[in-house]
């Protein structure tokens, strides 16, 4: 079991994370609809956003979290929500040690 | 005719310039009346590398960077559009993508071939019913133990007359996926089209699928990702190099122009002294410019790998063919009624620059996209007393 200390840094990293993507995607919605964004809403299903822009999303996580994304994890459901997608960063940074 | 040094003559760019002043300008109205691509050409087209141009070295390809590959396609599309069309199908829709996208396993089965022009690829997503509503298609996938099986028919495949792989997009119950099938593959059907407005050299054919197994290691990412990811991924490679063939017409236009405008007389005085001819040609030298510096600056941003690189693509891309529209109808004015004539190239050109503003998303897509673009980057909006640009 992670000791306190690690488990809040590893907590505070994955807000970072989070609100990095969240920040992006929020700046990627289609424009002309209000919509209340929550982390667990499957973007693609709620039409919230284009179908280029899962492959922007993939360039984004790549170059902003300096991870390469294998190719067995590309996939929509890890690229359908904001909890998702920290969830793969998260696992990806700590399988390369970060 | 500009003079290089031995070693700029090395240079793949330079090769490129070379290859299309001295081997193609002469006869892309000969490729546009016999509505075909002779072999040769492609063959030397493979060994100057250019069929590799964009794809990383270690695939076989020269690795270039999209600077210099747009500046590559340039000169090839200033010189004969068929043969850039080429460039846009094989090296940037599907040997770009696939270096992207595929697994290494399927690479190597494949991209290095591509890369060095022993197999040519073409780009099969469009349907009758399936246009720019391109997620729509009808052309089904079925999972059978280790292998998939295809069914359906495609329309105004470019290159599917000639291609030996082709990259093929289904659906299964509206989940999309990417295959590369080849062309032998029993089951597959090639229907040569003709009658086109421009593109003419293209091998522009129907491909039916019928009952077509397909190795399951060639699917192309994975089961779901052949829309969201492998044809996106694919459209923004041939946005970027639709975007430089508008620069080339536009420029192969401009050149036309001014040429003719200082060599032929009316009224006694050469008809580039009319001010109203200037403004023609003025306007044609800015938008050429500003065309080339859009497709630098898409350029640019995809070099940085910035997630900026795709609006800019777009932008780029729906500037250049509507300028290239424009300037090659003002060719064709100048030119007057030997711009209408085909031993002038004015009208191919005007007539290849129409197709520039259809193919890979139409200038209405990308008015659409680039307005959702300005309302989120540029709107603000007053939220609780405070100014916010969303």
């Amino acid at each position: 079991m992670p000791s306190e200390s690690l488990t809040s840094m590893e907590n505070g990293a994955a807000a970072d994370t989070a609100a990095a993507i969240r920040n992006y995607v929020r700046a990627n919605m289609t424009a002309l609809r209000d919509v209340d964004l929550r982390d667990d809403d499957n973007f693609f299903e709620k039409g919230f956003v284009t179908s280029i822009f899962a492959m922007q999303m993939l360039d984004f996580i790549e170059s902003t979290f300096g991870i390469e994304v294998p190719d067995d994890r590309i996939t929509l459901q890890n690229f359908s929500s904001i909890d998702s997608m920290t969830r793969m960063v998260g696992e990806l940074k700590h399988a390369a040690g970060e | 005719m500009r003079q290089v040094s031995e070693e700029q003559t090395r240079d793949p760019v330079v090769r490129a310039r070379l290859f299309a002043e001295h081997e193609l300008a002469d006869r892309a109205g000969e490729f546009d009346r016999t509505g075909r691509l002779p072999r040769d050409v492609i063959r030397k087209m493979a060994d100057e590398g250019l069929l590799g141009a964009a794809v990383p070295k270690r695939w076989g390809g020269h690795g270039l960077d999209p600077l210099a590959y747009g500046e590559l396609t340039e000169s090839v599309g200033k010189a004969c559009a068929s043969t850039r069309a080429l460039l846009t199908v094989h090296t940037s829709l599907v040997c770009e993508t696939l270096a992207e996208r595929a697994s290494d396993r399927l690479k190597g089965k494949y991209l290095t071939d591509l890369a060095t022009g022993r197999r040519i690829g073409c780009f099969a997503l469009s349907e009758a019913e399936a246009g720019s509503d391109a997620a729509s298609v009808t052309t089904r996938y079925v999972k059978k133990g280790d292998i998939f099986v295809l069914d359906g028919r495609k329309k105004w495949i470019s290159f599917a007359g000639i291609a030996d792989l082709l990259l093929v997009f289904a659906n299964d119950n509206g989940v999309s996926s990417a295959f590369l099938v080849e062309r032998d593959m029993p089951g597959v059907e090639i229907h040569p089209m003709s009658g086109f407005l421009g593109n003419r050299a293209t091998h522009i054919a129907e491909v039916s699928f019928t009952d077509v197994e397909v190795p399951a290691e060639n699917l192309v990412s994975g089961i779901g990702l052949g829309f969201g990811f492998v044809a996106n991924t694919a459209l923004f490679h041939g946005r970027y190099s639709i975007a430089w063939a508008g620069v080339a017409i536009a420029q192969a236009a401009l050149e036309v122009m001014c040429a003719y405008a200082t060599e032929r007389e009316q009224f006694g005085t050469r008809i580039g002294s009319h001010q109203l001819v200037q403004k023609m040609v003025a306007d044609a030298v800015t938008q050429v410019a500003a065309a080339r510096e859009l497709c630098r600056r898409a350029g640019r941003l995809r070099l940085e790998r910035s997630t900026d690189a795709v609006m800019a693509t777009n932008i780029a891309k729906y500037f250049s063919s509507t300028i290239a529209q424009q300037v090659t109808s003002d060719a064709v004015q100048v030119l007057g009624g030997n711009g209408c004539w085909d031993q002038y190239p004015a009208e191919r050109l005007f007539r290849e620059a129409k197709i520039l503003e259809i193919i890979e998303g139409t200038s209405q897509l990308q008015q659409l996209m680039i307005a959702d673009y300005g309302y989120k980057k540029f709107a603000v909006r007053s939220r609780g007393g405070e100014d916010e640009v969303l």
